[in-house]
């Protein structure tokens, strides 16, 4: 529904900076390997009826064969269209029926499945996730639904221009790896992925020890103990392909990709490779984003862009570390004609990034900023859950917290200034412009 | 200096499961300051809500409230420019605000030790606001970037924007919330500073906090720092009552674009009419989920829809509007999506919903309530929300309304507000693209 608010910025901070988060004192979870080999995580939060829970499974778009592009995406979709014993209709008429939700995501790295029940009704959510996890049918003609429902869906994204311009950036950053292919697919793919294919994802990816359950809610160890027992004894392992290492485009120089559509602004990205999530720099290039571009209004990019010049509402830059490779990127909005400037602005900040050492106080603010607002980040049972999930999956360990805290804090502003000059680059970029491409008169 | 008494009205024993536990004072300067206590996490929220909105303004300068709510961060007499969200992450918070058609809300959010640092900020801004020109113009020149972004190039809402348009003829809830774009234009400080003068004021706003916090202590806080802002003129609501409407409005959007899409629109009651609880329930039996009417019958049954929805917008002062809306799929005609939208509105108009279709309905508005309060920005916004459009206690009136109302009741009000007489139509027309570069 449309809503009929404006709010003055556009994401919020907590968003941008995924999985950060500082000194924490004691354990927020229990953490154990059951025998079939699912990592259970558990934290018992009593004060309110509720239980959520986060099921991820390592069986994201990176898994795609090539000319399946959109076939993990379309497995995940149909895991509440229909199981062995119950139809669409039964899911979600079930769930719905007791004000619960039960959800499915793909995403690059892994799918993520949420369940949220009122503590009366967790054995009838445990059941409904277990079955679709590990019973769905993919009827045929539940196939042809979603393939149809999805291919709807690619034609109406391209009337977002934000959403074009981003497609057409990961196209370019990730040479011919999934993490560059559109999860959803295209109009080909999807027509080319058959039951087969799908049945046999389904088989080579859901195990149990390929997979991490969160739970977080008004049950205790006992409690969560019997339901696992009760609802998942059925998961048996097996053995799940890996992941590739990605490529990333191996062309120099600017590339410059211009989408023509008749619309007021110009939407641009401009960006390029990053870093894996378990790469060392990863910290440093935190900060380091948070002052160019990823801090909000406290950032290089709003403070010149926006506040000073008025050229665009939303203007920030954001770090993608997936598990095999990364981006960087710098997004924004300007009128047409605002774009060469705006562009001009960008790579003026990058550069000052990689010639001059950031300042004291902004190195501590934006500091305190990433390890202060820790808090937050676990402040709802729905947070925390898919928190301790990302933790596990990306390996960040037990005390990650703790680690969190120690690792921000030692960045100083030579290593913010040795990581600009690594992974910036003024010259080696992606640039994407989405808009009136004659009023841009772009000078790219 | 003058001693402000604060006045300890209520303290509410729980009456259902749901009672909020809310402390409400007011100071003597008229502003009222709503507390909820709630110790799960060690984090808060402090928002100031004003009561003015895009229906306060004027033909010609519509935006006002939106774009004072953006100078609300550019700095006062006290606090330079670009200290206020600075100051705020250094702490490891964040804040935001929003603005509607009838107030405007700014929140932080901290980890509950630091929660006594908004309190100063926001009284400071509550009045000592720079509005130059060397501080507006820039900013406005933002605010026309957003409504690009939102509205010009976004063919689905220039759909809601012309279908409010259309539907209200003269309320002011004909404009939309950011503003004309010609009307943006020609904004200026001497515009801002008087409205600032006339709406931010103790006696026209609420602090709401909820979170782990003592009341007592941050009631302490907040009347030293915001006892001492004078009480601002009374301000006196000009009714703006919809007249009569005649007949079906059409409008048409035609813009660059691939799906062709629908939305239409009925003039209802808010939701302090009894009739809203009712509104309340058919727009969750049409559209809630996937088991939803709507749904079912369009997207996965007829399959002429890549999404179909409605939803009851009763949450005003004055009464506003139920929507129904659908994407056509892929190669579909809108003309049968609108038949089919209107199909599902005429079963529910000739025979009541089930038993358990209404059920199912109240337990979802239940459990999303029970869902909320799992986040203390959510529980703050739903106790502020409450107390802009006819006070926070109807928090309570409201399920139990809810549990009330029965299926010929849901029967009833569809038949008595989703007719032509009502309705107000947009249809989005999609234009092919010339070329491509």
């Amino acid at each position: 529904m449309r809503m009929p608010r404006v709010s003055r910025a556009l994401v919020g901070l907590l968003l941008v900076l995924f999985l950060t988060g500082p000194v924490y004192a004691g354990k927020i979870a229990e953490r154990e390997v059951l025998d079939n080999g699912l990592v259970l995580l558990h934290a018992e939060k009593g004060t309110l009826p509720i239980v959520q829970v986060v099921v991820v499974i390592n069986a994201g778009s990176i898994m795609d064969p090539p000319g399946k592009a959109g076939l993990s995406n379309l497995t995940a979709d149909l895991l509440n269209e229909g199981t062995e014993k119950r139809s669409a209709k039964d899911i979600s008429d079930a769930i719905e029926f007791v004000g619960g939700s039960l959800s499915v995501s793909g995403g690059d790295d892994f799918i993520t499945l949420k369940l949220s029940v009122l503590k009366k009704d967790v054995d009838l959510g445990l059941d409904l996730l277990s079955d679709i996890i590990l019973h769905p049918a993919f009827r045929d003609e539940e196939i042809q639904r979603r393939k149809a429902i999805i291919l709807s869906a690619i034609l109406q994204e391209k009337e977002d221009p934000g959403a074009v311009a981003s497609k057409a950036f990961s196209k370019a950053v990730f040479d011919d790896h999934p993490y560059g292919w559109p999860a959803e697919g295209t109009e080909e793919s999807i027509q080319g992925i058959t039951r087969g294919d799908i049945v046999d994802f389904h088989k080579s990816h859901y195990f149990p020890n390929n997979a991490i359950m969160a739970v977080v809610g008004d049950l205790s160890g006992d409690e969560v103990h019997a339901l696992i027992d009760r609802y998942f004894k059925g998961w048996k392992k097996g053995e799940a392909a890996r992941g590739r290492p990605a490529g990333y485009r191996q062309e120099h120089g600017a590339l410059v990709i211009k989408v023509d559509k008749d619309i007021t602004q110009a939407n641009i990205i401009l960006g390029h490779r990053g870093v894996a999530r378990d790469n060392p720099d990863y910290y440093a290039l935190s900060v380091m984003n948070y002052i160019l571009g990823g801090g909000g209004f406290a950032s290089r990019l709003m403070d010149n862009i926006r506040d000073n010049k008025g050229l665009s509402y939303d203007v920030h830059s954001s770090l993608s570390a997936h598990r095999y490779a990364g981006s960087f990127e710098v997004v924004l909005q300007t009128k047409n004609r605002s774009a060469n400037t705006a562009i001009a602005e960008i790579l003026r900040e990058m550069e000052r990034m990689r010639k001059d050492p950031v300042g004291d106080k902004e190195l501590a603010d934006a500091k305190a900023y990433m390890t202060g607002s820790f808090p937050l980040r676990l402040d709802s049972n729905s947070k925390l859950a898919a928190f301790l999930a990302a933790v596990e999956y990306y390996g960040l360990g037990q005390d990650y917290v703790e680690k969190y805290g120690r690792l921000i804090t030692a960045v100083t502003k030579e290593d913010i200034l040795k990581v600009a000059r690594k992974y910036l680059d003024t010259k080696d970029f992606v640039l994407v412009v989405v808009g009136n491409i004659k009023e841009t008169a772009l000078e790219y | 200096m003058k001693k402000f008494i604060l006045s300890l009205l209520i303290v509410l024993v729980p009456l259902s499961a749901f009672a909020l536990p809310v402390k409400e004072y007011t100071l003597e300067n008229g502003l009222k300051v709503l507390i909820l206590e709630d110790h799960k996490s060690p984090t808060a929220t402090f928002q100031v809500w004003y009561r003015v909105g895009s229906m306060d303004e004027t033909t010609g300068k519509t935006g006002l409230s939106h774009l004072l709510e953006h100078m609300m961060f550019k700095g006062t007499q006290l606090h330079g420019p670009k200290t206020f969200s600075r100051t705020i992450q250094k702490a490891g918070g964040v804040d935001n605000a929003f603005t509607t058609r009838e107030y405007t809300a700014y929140f932080e959010l901290l980890a509950s030790d630091r929660i006594g640092l908004p309190i100063g900020l926001e009284a400071d801004r509550m009045q000592n606001l720079v509005l130059t020109p060397e501080s507006v113009l820039p900013e406005r020149d933002v605010v026309m970037e957003e409504r690009r972004m939102r509205y010009e190039d976004d063919p689905q809402n220039l759909v809601y924007e012309e279908v409010v348009a259309a539907a209200f003829k003269n309320h002011p809830y004909r404009w939309p919330v950011i503003g004309w774009m010609s009307d943006l234009k020609e904004l200026n400080p001497g515009d801002l500073a008087s409205y600032y003068r006339k709406f931010y004021a103790p006696n026209n706003a609420v602090i709401v906090v909820v979170g782990d916090v003592t009341p007592e202590d941050i009631v302490a806080k907040i009347r030293k720092e915001f006892g001492k802002v004078p009480r601002g003129q009374e301000i006196k609501e000009a009714p703006a009552v919809e007249d009569e409407q005649y007949g079906e409005k059409k409008v048409y959007v035609r813009k660059e674009a691939e799906l062709p899409y629908i939305l239409s629109v009925y003039k209802v009651p808010d939701i302090m009419a009894e009739d809203g609880f009712a509104l309340e329930v058919l727009s969750s039996i049409l559209s809630e989920g996937r088991s939803s009417r709507l749904y079912n019958s369009l997207v996965y049954e007829k399959q002429v829809a890549l999404s179909a929805w409605a939803g009851y917008d009763g949450m005003h002062l004055d009464p506003f509007l139920f929507y129904t809306g659908a994407t056509a799929a892929r190669g579909k005609d809108i003309a049968d999506v609108e038949k089919a939208l209107l199909e599902e509105i005429g079963k529910i108009q000739k025979a009541p919903p089930s038993e358990r279709e209404v059920l199912k309905a109240k337990n979802q508005i239940e459990a999303s309530f029970v869902m909320e309060q799992d986040s203390n920005y959510m529980r703050a916004r739903t106790i502020g929300t409450f107390e802009m459009v006819g006070g926070w206690r109807l928090i309570d009136k409201y399920l139990d309304g809810i549990r009330k109302v029965t299926a010929a009741d849901v029967r009833r009000v569809a038949e008595k507000y989703l007719v032509k007489g009502r309705r107000t139509t947009g249809i989005l027309v999609p234009l092919a693209r010339e070329k491509h570069g």
